[in-house]
């Protein structure tokens, strides 16, 4: 009898042992943000035919891929992620194999302070020529090292003009008690943050805590009023259908409804706004450097960026291609903006340190 | 109370109770399959609606026989599937015989090991497999990919499995298995042919509930994934930001449409099996 | 128990190895991963420094984040109790009056959770919008004048939980359940006892292990859940498991993140050790 359980004990102990020389090993390998030393760099040698494309899902025209497949006999992996942070996780984790990566404007900044995207080669990429002046040296990236822009859109209200009637431009009818229960607010703490520090008149970076406070109180106040927090893409239907009036959304779902419904419509309003871009950015330790640049450069092309924001109904920074957008598209309200529109967007920021409190304020909001 | 004489006093569905217990189960099948009739209702819409109707339209299934990265997606997703809920199913069902027939020390962390499994959430579970896989696979050339998700996956469905066949198994009475190996049936043969049909039941039950969580997992699977080995959660929840279409409604009325013929073409060939 | 003949101590190991290597190395060991980092210190721009700073678990005391976690088990608890409520018939229907078709009909249970969430959650927001069938329904039956509001409130997260997780206690309930022989319950009702007596008295008790297993397998990821508060609530009902995706998410706070997690993970395995030994830990043994 006690032989038998010794026995047992002793395999168990060999277990625990493992367990303890497997943890050492991998408390020694922290999350490196330095993806740099894992994966098959490039250089040296020519690379295989292939390309692995991580990208938001659904975020490229049904040619866009055939067409660089079959003009550079490249084959291109697809695989998808829905958020930034996701991005970001994985690729501080250590996941390396991605080749072009599309991180929104604040994700470059950390991902360029955090080191896991490397500079880009511009003498490979002849069509950055394209881009427009306007989406170009933004405050994430000065001198485009890193990105280049992938298509760009501003955040605005979707509303039903035929029930409201005109509005007076500002943010202030997202906070009007006569809609109340018919008003939809963003669940991206930044933007719906950014909405309440715009109306205080107030940037959308601040890390000021006496301007954040007075943010914080001015969405308690909005609160009751809204039907909830959603996704941009939720709030579509939701103002298609008539279940709210007023929706805080990105100009591609805005367009996507007013394209259907002549009763909506978008404004971007006083007296400021964000603007965003996602960007084509290279991963440290991408398999593949050399045809990612191909690939960033087929994108800016003028057809290819034609096509590509004629299926997003996002806006092109693509200089090049504007001619080719679908004019139906060109006079959709907020889409063509005017120098003036520009001045008085701003483009969100990462704020370091403070990107908590953001998250506090946000997460006390929604539980109120 | 007097004894009732005869068989069965109550039969069929002639009685109140029968009847109420069969309108109730009518409910929750209705209850689980509203959404399903009306998503596959907008896998005809004309736009990229899955919520705004706005006419009829098949364009979305012929979006679907083009669209490679769904297909890669799907095969994927039941390539995963199927090989994590075979694993899952035999270790969690060997894991419960363990617990639930022999006492034995350190049962107790056994248990709380089993447990504690079901409990972490995801995106730890998720972050962790990431970064020990980084640090003890990729040097010794196991990329992420498919091998990772199905490691990844039968981690976290044992447990599941092992708590349903526990519920099987327990207060089942041993007598039959004990009766086969005084005969001399070796522990083999009487696991195969007494214990395992006995068992069956809360085996399958098991399996069908590990592959149901393995094949609309997101979260563990997104960051265990590699080049290539997007499965469908990762295609469908990763369109959140830019809009769900309808081409995945028509993809989920396709495979709905498929399985619940398999399933009814199954039960009637085996009900006329067992009828002639 | 199974009787200790020669080779019973093999045969256990046999039982065990596959398990506690899988879980050993994949469960555990990444485990003590999240350990150390919920001991780190987050930096700015994401990942972890290691260290020892409890600064992450004493965060977790700030009355906003309680507040949620009882949020979050009040409704996990009410998500148990109404899965059970609505499961436990519908498991003894399959069971008892399906007889031929009593797979299929289980089948039939999971089928609809093969589709993705993401789409039936929003095809339960077309069911229950202002102009959808829901309320359509009400209005034609008389029961209401006008639209009411259904969707995005937390009683539509409550009926997004059971919906999600039925299947989780329906399955357990079905595999205790078709243990049962017919005869015993009929030779019960042939003994003289009613037919609500022969349910009582003879076949719950002898369900409570599908009982326990159910409760569990239902109570636990529901606390976890984020999907579908968002989905259904408006993201107003703010619960641990978007707490936790909000920290490795954009707050970027891992190590924060990590704590909260072990914190979560801590009180539901106490909350289900504390069930089992209650309900009584010999219904989940052999007889």
């Amino acid at each position: 009898m006690q032989k038998r359980v010794s026995r047992g004990r002793f395999l168990k102990t060999l277990g625990a042992a493992g367990v303890a020389g497997s943890t050492l090993t991998i408390l020694s390998c922290q999350p490196n943000t330095n993806a740099a030393s894992s994966g098959g760099g490039g250089g040296g040698g020519p690379e295989e035919k292939e390309l692995a494309l991580y990208n938001w899902s659904d975020y490229v025209a049904k040619s866009t891929i055939p067409s660089f497949e079959e003009k550079t006999g490249i084959q291109v992996t697809q695989d998808f992620y829905g958020s930034n942070e996701d991005l970001l996780g994985k690729l501080q984790a250590g996941a390396t194999g991605y080749d072009v990566i599309v991180p929104s404007d604040y994700m470059v900044t950390v991902m360029i302070k955090s080191d896991v995207i490397q500079k880009l080669d511009k003498s490979k990429i002849p069509n950055t020529k394209n881009v427009g002046e306007d989406y170009t040296g933004l405050s994430y990236d000065p001198n485009n090292e890193y990105s280049l822009p992938y298509q760009w859109g501003t955040t605005g209200i979707l509303y039903n003009k035929k029930e409201t009637g005109e509005l007076d431009g500002t943010w202030d009818p997202m906070w009007d008690p006569q809609f109340e229960g018919q008003i939809a607010m963003l669940a991206d703490s930044r933007e719906t943050l950014g909405a309440a520090l715009y109306k205080l008149g107030y940037s959308v970076n601040t890390k000021d805590d006496g301007e954040l406070a007075e943010a914080e109180a001015a969405l308690k106040d909005q609160q009751p009023l809204l039907r909830g927090y959603f996704i941009s893409t939720e709030v579509r239907p939701l103002v298609q259908n008539g279940d709210i009036l007023l929706g805080h959304v990105y100009s591609g779902d805005a367009f996507l409804a007013l394209a259907g419904n002549k009763d909506l419509d978008y404004i971007i309003p006083q007296p400021q706004a964000s603007r965003w871009t996602d960007n084509m950015c290279i991963p440290n330790g991408a398999a593949h450097p050399d045809n990612a640049h191909k690939f960033i450069n087929h994108i800016l092309g003028a057809d290819t960026g034609a096509k590509l924001s004629n299926y997003t109904y996002y806006n092109t920074p693509n200089q090049a291609a504007l001619p080719k957008i679908d004019p139906a598209l060109k006079d959709l309200p907020g889409y063509t903006l005017t120098p003036e529109i520009f001045e008085r967007l701003e483009v969100i920021e990462d704020v370091g340190a403070k990107t908590r409190e953001y998250e506090r304020i946000f997460t006390e909001v929604r539980s109120a | 109370m007097s004894a009732k004489a005869g068989g069965p006093v109550y039969k069929g569905v002639g009685k109140i109770p029968d009847r109420a217990l069969l309108l109730f189960s009518i409910s929750i099948y209705a209850f689980l399959y509203a959404p399903i009739l009306v998503l596959m209702f907008f896998s005809f819409n004309s736009t990229r609606s899955t919520q705004t109707w706005t006419g009829f339209s098949t364009e979305w299934y012929v979006a679907l026989l083009r669209d490679q990265t769904i297909h890669d997606a799907f095969f994927n997703s039941m390539k995963v599937g199927i090989t994590a809920t075979l694993i899952a199913t035999v270790i969690g069902t060997l894991t419960a015989l363990a617990l639930t027939r022999h006492n034995f020390r350190g049962k107790v962390a056994a248990d709380t090991t089993i447990y504690a499994a079901t409990v972490m959430p995801e995106i730890v579970v998720g972050v962790s497999l990431l970064v020990f896989f980084v640090a003890t696979l990729i040097p010794l050339g196991i990329e992420l990919g498919i091998v990772t998700i199905v490691i990844a996956h039968v981690a976290f469905t044992i447990s599941f499995v092992t708590i349903v066949v526990r519920a099987r198994l327990a207060g089942m009475d041993e007598s039959l298995e004990e009766a086969a190996q005084d005969l001399g049936a070796n522990p083999v043969t009487t696991f195969m042919r007494i214990t395992l049909p006995l068992i069956f039941p809360g085996v399958m039950a098991g399996a069908l509930l590990a592959f149901t969580l393995s094949f609309d997992d997101f979260v563990i699977t997104f960051f265990v994934s590699g080049v290539g080995s997007s499965t469908l959660p990762l295609k469908i929840y990763s369109m959140i930001k830019f809009g769900v279409t309808p081409v995945i409604n028509a993809l989920s009325t396709v495979v709905l449409v498929a399985t619940i013929a398999l399933i009814f073409g199954g039960s009637r060939l085996l009900v006329r099996r067992e009828n002639s | 128990m199974g009787g200790k003949g020669r080779g019973w101590t093999f045969r256990l190991v046999g039982l065990l190895t596959p398990v506690t290597i899988w879980l050993g190395l994949f469960f555990l060991v990444p485990l003590l991963l999240i350990l150390a980092y919920s001991f780190g210190t987050s930096n700015i721009y994401g990942g972890i420094t290691l260290g020892f700073n409890p600064g992450n678990y004493l965060r977790v005391f700030d009355p906003l984040y309680l507040e949620i976690i009882v949020r979050t088990f009040v409704i996990a608890a009410l998500t148990t109790l109404l899965c059970f409520a609505l499961g436990y018939p519908l498991a003894y229907f399959i069971v008892f009056k399906g007889r031929r078709w009593r797979n299929a009909l289980i089948l039939l249970v999971m089928v609809p959770f093969w589709t993705s969430l993401l789409i039936r959650a929003y095809s339960w927001v077309v069911i229950l919008s202002g102009n959808g069938i829901a309320n359509k329904t009400l209005q034609f039956l008389g029961i209401t004048d006008e639209p009411v509001t259904l969707i995005f409130t937390s009683q539509a997260v409550l009926m997004g939980m059971v919906y999600s997780y039925l299947p989780f206690m329906i399955l357990p309930l079905y595999a205790s359940l078709e243990k049962f022989d017919t005869r015993l319950k009929e030779a019960a009702k042939d003994l003289g006892a009613s037919r609500w007596h022969a349910f009582w008295r003879v076949t719950f008790p002898l369900s409570m292990p599908g009982v326990i297993a159910g409760s569990i397998l239902v109570f636990i990821p529901s606390a976890g859940e984020f999907v579908i508060p968002q989905l259904l609530g408006g993201s107003r009902t703010v619960m641990t498991g978007s707490l936790i995706q909000n920290q490795f998410g954009s707050a970027r706070d891992w190590a924060f993140g990590s704590a909260l997690s072990v914190m979560l993970a801590a009180l539901l395995l106490a909350a289900i050790l504390f069930y089992v030994r209650r309900v009584g830990a010999d219904k989940l043994e052999g007889v």
